[in-house]
C-alpha cells in the first residue's frame, strides 16, 4: 500500500514535470533549405533609437570587446561606456556551439556570431533583423559583407559585419623545421611531430579535414567542405580519427594553446591570428601561415537579441563597433579583416588591410567561413542528402574516443 | 604503547611524505603569483610583486570575493535550518521512510555535480520560469551544504540523548525553552562545525555554480574560471588563489577551536 | 507548544515538512524534469525542445560504442582514484588519530583541511604546469631516465586523487578517532603485534569510514568536466559528454539521456553500501 503510493507519487511529479519543461519549436524550422529557405520567426526590427538604457551585456570571442582587463592599452569598451553611459559586461565564449547556447539563456543583448552560430539563431528566434538605417556606420562597410547568406534572410540583415579572418597553421620556430606549408603538416600519420599537434575542439573542425581531403582527394568530390555526403563526411572522419594519434591536446580556450605553445606541448596546429600575438608577445617564438589547400574562416556578425531589454544602447555598440577607430583596433588586436573600409587609415601597422586582404572581395571568397552544415546540400545538389550539424557534433566525440 | 616504534616511525615518515605532496601544488601557486611570465612557464625566470599591487586593486575579484562570502552566508543559514529540522526528525523520531529520507539528504552531493546542476538549471528556467542570479545559486548550494549539516548535528544528538531535555521538560520548561537553553548549547558546536564545512563547500564550489548563476552574478570560483584564459588576468588570479590558501588558515583553525573536539570536523566530509 | 507536546505526529510534519518539500519536491522535481527530456527530442537546428517521446537518445547511448567506452573509462578511472585515495588517506590519518600528540594532531587536522579552500581550478592549473614539457613531474621522471607520462590518462587520475584526497582523509580519521584506546591496548596485552592489530581490529573498523569517502570520490569523478580538461590531454570523460551536450551540442535530450549513466551507477553503489553501513559514519 504504501509503495503505491509512494510510486504514484513520483507519477505526479513526474506529470508535472513534463508540462514544465520548455516545449515548441520557434519558426517552421522545416530543416532549413540552407541560405535563406527557411522561414525565420516574424519579429519586429528597431523603429527608432532612443535614450540608451544604462547597460549592455555583451557575448563575444575573446578579443572582441576589449575594456582594459586584458591589457591596459587594449580598450574600445571604456570609451563606448563614457560616450554613451551604456555600462558594459562582455562575457566570452570559446565555440559557436557555446554562443548559441549562452544566447538562449536570453541573458546577453548582443552577439558576435560567426556564421555557423548566425542562421541558427536567427532560426531560433533568438535574434531579431536589425534596422540598419539606424546605424550610421553601416554605410562604410564593404558592399561584398552586407546581405551574405549568413547574415541575412530574403534580404532583411540580420546584424551587422564585424570583421572576417581565417584559421591559420602555427608551429614552433625552433622545433618545427622545415617551415611547414601545407596542412599535411598536422594530418600525416608519419608526422615527426606525433603527440605535439594540436586542433580546434569543435565539431566545426571536420570542415578543415574536408577541405584538406578536397585538394588530396579530389576523386571523393567534395565541392564545399561544408556539404559533405555520407561518404564524404566519412573520409573526413576517418581523417580526422587516424590525427587523433597525433594530438597532444584539443583546444577551445585561447590561453589553453598558448601555453601548450609556450610549455611545448604543442608545436603545430589551427591557430587564430590573435593567438600567435599573445604568445610571441610572451617571447615564445612561433610563425603563422595559410597553407595551400586553402584555410576555413569565420565572417562574423554583431547581433542582437531578439528579448533584450537594452535595444538602444545595443544598436550604439553596434555602431561603436564597426566606427573607424574601434574597428580598426579589434582588427589589430584580433588579427582579421575589418568590415568598414575606412578602418584601414586607422590601424597602427599601415600594413594591416595589406595583410589581411581587408576590402579584396576576391580574396574573402576564397576562404570557406564558418556554416552551419544542414541536409540539403549548401552546394547546390540535389541528388544526395548531406550531413546534417548534429551528425557532425555526433562524429566528433566518437573522433575524440 | 599500543601501536609499535616501527610502525610509528613508518607512519610519521608517511604523513610527512603526504603533506609535502599535498603541498607541492600549492607553493607552486604561491611562487607562480610572483612570476613575471604571464603564462606561468615554468621555472620562473623572474619575479615581481606587480601581480599582488594588481589583485589588490582588481574590482573583479573584489566583487567576486563578496558575492561567494554573501552566497555562502546565506546557503549556510538555510542549510542549518534545514538540516538541524532534518537531523532532529530523523533521530528523534521513529517513521517508515527513515532510509529514504536519509537518502535524499545525501543525494545533491552523492549525485554527480553536472546532473544536479542541469537539473536545477532545466528547472528554474523552464519550470518556474525564473532569471538566473543570486538566489538560485543560494537554493542550489543550500541543497547540498545541508548534509554537512545533518551529518554533525545528527552524530552529536546520537551522542548526547534524550535525558536532559526530559529532566528540563520535568522540571516545567515549555518546548521552546527546552530548545534555548538545554539543546542548543549541546548542539552548538556541532552547528558551528557544519556550518563552516557548508561555507567551505559553497565558497570553492565550481560545477554547480556554473549552471544556476547566469550571466550577472560572478562568484569567486566563477570570475576564476572566466580569467583563468585571460592572458593579463591569469597572474592575478594566481594571486586571488595564493591569498585564499594563505588565508584560510584563520577560519580552518577557528573550527578546531570551537569545535573542541576534532570529530564533528571530521564527520560528514 | 503543549498541543506539539501531544502529538508528536505533528512535531515530526513540522521538522520535516520545509526540509521535505525542498529535498523531496523541489530537487527531487528538477532531477525528474531532467529525465523526462532524455525521453524528447531537440530539433537540431534551431535547438528548440520539442515533445515527442521517443528513446532515439538511449538508442544511440547504448548502440554507439564511443559512449561505451567512455563509460568504462570514466568508472575505471574513478575507481582508481577511490583505491589511491583510500591508500594514501589511511596511513596519515591513522598517524592523526592514533600517534599524533593532541597538540600536533591539531596542527595536521588543520593541515588537510587547508587545500580544500584553495580553488579546485587552480589546483588543477597547478597540476597541469607540472605535467608539462619541462614541468616538476617531467622533470622529476627525466631525472630518473623515464618518460614523463604528459597530459592523459595518469595524469587525470593523479589530479583526481589529490583534489579528493581530504575528502577521503576525513572520514577515515573520524572513524579511527572513535576506535577506542582500549580495544587497542587489549589487543596488545592479549599478544598481538601491530600488524596484527591493523589487520584484525583497526582494519576491519575503518572499512565503513573508507566506504563513505569512497562515495565521494567516486561521484566527484564521475561527474567531473574540468580536471580532465585541463590536465587530460585528448581524453574525454563521462562529465565531458554531458557538459559538451548540454552546451556545446545544444542537445538537452542526449545529455540527460548520459546523465543518467553516472546516476544509475551512484545509486547502486549507495545501495551496495547502505549494508556496509557507511551511511551512518558520513
Amino acid at each position: 500500500m504504501k509503495k503505491l503510493s509512494m510510486a504514484a507519487s513520483l507519477a505526479a511529479l513526474a506529470l508535472l514535470a513534463a508540462c514544465g519543461t520548455s516545449g515548441g519549436s520557434g519558426g517552421s524550422a522545416d530543416q532549413a533549405a540552407g541560405t535563406g529557405g527557411f522561414t525565420p520567426p516574424n519579429l519586429k526590427k528597431l523603429d527608432k533609437l532612443g535614450t540608451g538604457e544604462g547597460k549592455l551585456s555583451v557575448l563575444a570571442w575573446p578579443g572582441y570587446a576589449e575594456d582594459g582587463s586584458n591589457d591596459p592599452k587594449v580598450d574600445w569598451v571604456t570609451p563606448f561606456e563614457k560616450q554613451t553611459g551604456c555600462q558594459v559586461t562582455v562575457k566570452t565564449f570559446g565555440t559557436s556551439d557555446e554562443a548559441v547556447t549562452l544566447m538562449k539563456t536570453g541573458q546577453y543583448d548582443v552577439v558576435s556570431a560567426s556564421g555557423d552560430a548566425s542562421l541558427r539563431l536567427i532560426a531560433g528566434g533568438q535574434v531579431e533583423p536589425v534596422n540598419t538605417d539606424l546605424i550610421p556606420n553601416y554605410a562604410d562597410i564593404y558592399p561584398f559583407l552586407k546581405n551574405r547568406p549568413w547574415n541575412s534572410v530574403q534580404g532583411q540583415m540580420y546584424g551587422v559585419p564585424h570583421g572576417y579572418g581565417a584559421n591559420l597553421l602555427m608551429w614552433r620556430t625552433d622545433k618545427v623545421k622545415p617551415a611547414p606549408t601545407s596542412w599535411g603538416a598536422v594530418f600525416d600519420p608519419n608526422s615527426p611531430y606525433k603527440g605535439a599537434v594540436t586542433a580546434y575542439d569543435s565539431p566545426i573542425y571536420i570542415a578543415d579535414a574536408a577541405m584538406y581531403l578536397m585538394a588530396t582527394k579530389p576523386d571523393l568530390g567534395i565541392k564545399n567542405p561544408y556539404a559533405l555526403d555520407d561518404k564524404q563526411f566519412n573520409a573526413a572522419v576517418d581523417l580526422l580519427k587516424s590525427q587523433k594519434t597525433l594530438i597532444s591536446e584539443y583546444w577551445s580556450d585561447y590561453l589553453k594553446e598558448v601555453q601548450a605553445f609556450t610549455s611545448g606541448n604543442s608545436v603545430i596546429g589551427t591557430t587564430w591570428q590573435v593567438i600567435a600575438n599573445v604568445a610571441s608577445g610572451e617571447k615564445v617564438p612561433v610563425q603563422v601561415t595559410v597553407p595551400t589547400e586553402g584555410v576555413t574562416g569565420w565572417s562574423d556578425t554583431w547581433m542582437v537579441s531578439a528579448t533584450s531589454k537594452n535595444k538602444n544602447c545595443a544598436y550604439l555598440w553596434m555602431n561603436h563597433i564597426i566606427s573607424p577607430e574601434a574597428n580598426a583596433a579589434v582588427a589589430e588586436y584580433f588579427g582579421e579583416s575589418p568590415a568598414n573600409g575606412k578602418a584601414c587609415a586607422k590601424t597602427a601597422d599601415k600594413n594591416h588591410c595589406a595583410t589581411y586582404h581587408a576590402g579584396d572581395a576576391a580574396y574573402a571568397e576564397k576562404i570557406w567561413y564558418w556554416t552551419t552544415p544542414i541536409e540539403q546540400c549548401l552546394d547546390g545538389r540535389t541528388d544526395v542528402k548531406c550531413t546534417d550539424y548534429s551528425k557532425w557534433t555526433q562524429a566528433w566525440t566518437q573522433i575524440k574516443g | 604503547m599500543t601501536i609499535s616504534r616501527p610502525t610509528r616511525i613508518v607512519l610519521r615518515v608517511l604523513t610527512v611524505l603526504i603533506l609535502a605532496v599535498v603541498y607541492v601544488p600549492l607553493l607552486l601557486v604561491l611562487v607562480n603569483s610572483f612570476n613575471l611570465n604571464k603564462t606561468f612557464a615554468w621555472p620562473p625566470k623572474e619575479f615581481t610583486l606587480e601581480w599582488w599591487r594588481r589583485a589588490a586593486e582588481s574590482q573583479g575579484a573584489l566583487d567576486a570575493l563578496w558575492v561567494s562570502v554573501r552566497v555562502g552566508l546565506a546557503a549556510t543559514v538555510v542549510a542549518l535550518v534545514l538540516g538541524t529540522m532534518i537531523a532532529f526528525a530523523l533521530q528523534r523520531f521513529d517513521f517508515y521512510g527513515r532510509d529514504t529520507v536519509s537518502l535524499l539528504v545525501i543525494l545533491p552531493i552523492a549525485l554527480p555535480g553536472i546532473v544536479t546542476g542541469i537539473a536545477l538549471n532545466n528547472a528554474f528556467r523552464t519550470l518556474f520560469g525564473w532569471q538566473l542570479g543570486f538566489v538560485t545559486i543560494v537554493i542550489a548550494h543550500a541543497t547540498f551544504c545541508i548534509v554537512t549539516v545533518f551529518n554533525n548535528v545528527i552524530a552529536r544528538l546520537r551522542r548526547t540523548g534524550v535525558q536532559l531535555e526530559q529532566a528540563s521538560a520535568d522540571l516545567g520548561a515549555s518546548g521552546f525553552t527546552t530548545f534555548r537553553l538545554v539543546t542548543f548549547p549541546l548542539i552548538r558546536s556541532a552547528l558551528l562545525a557544519g556550518a563552516l564545512l557548508a561555507f567551505a563547500l559553497s565558497f570553492d564550489e565550481i560545477i554547480v555554480t556554473t549552471f544556476t548563476a547566469g550571466a550577472s552574478v560572478q562568484t569567486l570560483p566563477i570570475w576564476i574560471f572566466n580569467n583563468l584564459f585571460r592572458p593579463n588576468q591569469a597572474p592575478i588570479v594566481n594571486v586571488v588563489a595564493a591569498a585564499l590558501i594563505v588565508f584560510s588558515v584563520i577560519p580552518v583553525w577557528l573550527a578546531q577551536r570551537l569545535s573542541g573536539d576534532a570529530e564533528s570536523l571530521g564527520a560528514g566530509r | 507548544m503543549s498541543t506539539l507536546h501531544r502529538h508528536p505526529k505533528a512535531r515530526l510534519g513540522l521538522l520535516l515538512g520545509p526540509p521535505m518539500l525542498w529535498l523531496g519536491v523541489a530537487y527531487l522535481g528538477a532531477l525528474a524534469a531532467l529525465f523526462v527530456t532524455a525521453l524528447w527530442t531537440q530539433n537540431g537546428f534551431t535547438g528548440l525542445i520539442e515533445r515527442q517521446w521517443t528513446l532515439d537518445s538511449f538508442r544511440t547511448l547504448f548502440t554507439v560504442d564511443v559512449y561505451r567506452t567512455i563509460a568504462l573509462r570514466t568508472i575505471g578511472v574513478a575507481a582508481l582514484v577511490t583505491v589511491i585515495d583510500a591508500l594514501v588517506a589511511f596511513p596519515i590519518a591513522l598517524y592523526m588519530a592514533k600517534v599524533a600528540r593532541p597538540g600536533l594532531r591539531r596542527f595536521l587536522l588543520v593541515a588537510v583541511l587547508m587545500p580544500l579552500w584553495a580553488s579546485y581550478l587552480v589546483k588543477a592549473y597547478a597540476w597541469r604546469g607540472m605535467f608539462s614539457e619541462g614541468g616538476l613531474v617531467s622533470s622529476a621522471f627525466e631525472a630518473v631516465g623515464l618518460k614523463s607520462p604528459g597530459y592523459g590518462l595518469t595524469a587525470t587520475v593523479v589530479t583526481l586523487a589529490y583534489l579528493w584526497l581530504p575528502y577521503m582523509i576525513l572520514p577515515i580519521y573520524a572513524g579511527l578517532e572513535r576506535l577506542p584506546d582500549s580495544l587497542l591496548e587489549a589487543s596488545a596485552d592479549l599478544g598481538g603485534r601491530s600488524l596484527q592489530t591493523l589487520r584484525r581490529i583497526i582494519l576491519p573498523t575503518v572499512v565503513p569510514f573508507v566506504v563513505a569517502g569512497s562515495i565521494f570520490t567516486f561521484s566527484l569523478t564521475l561527474g567531473d568536466y574540468i580536471a580532465v580538461r585541463i590536465v587530460g590531454g585528448t581524453n574525454q570523460l563521462l562529465g565531458n559528454v554531458v557538459y559538451d551536450n548540454v552546451g556545446s551540442a545544444n542537445n538537452l535530450p542526449f545529455a540527460a539521456a548520459v546523465a543518467t549513466v553516472p546516476v544509475v551507477v551512484m545509486l547502486g553503489y549507495l545501495a551496495v553500501v547502505r549494508r556496509t553501513g557507511a551511511m551512518e559514519s558520513l
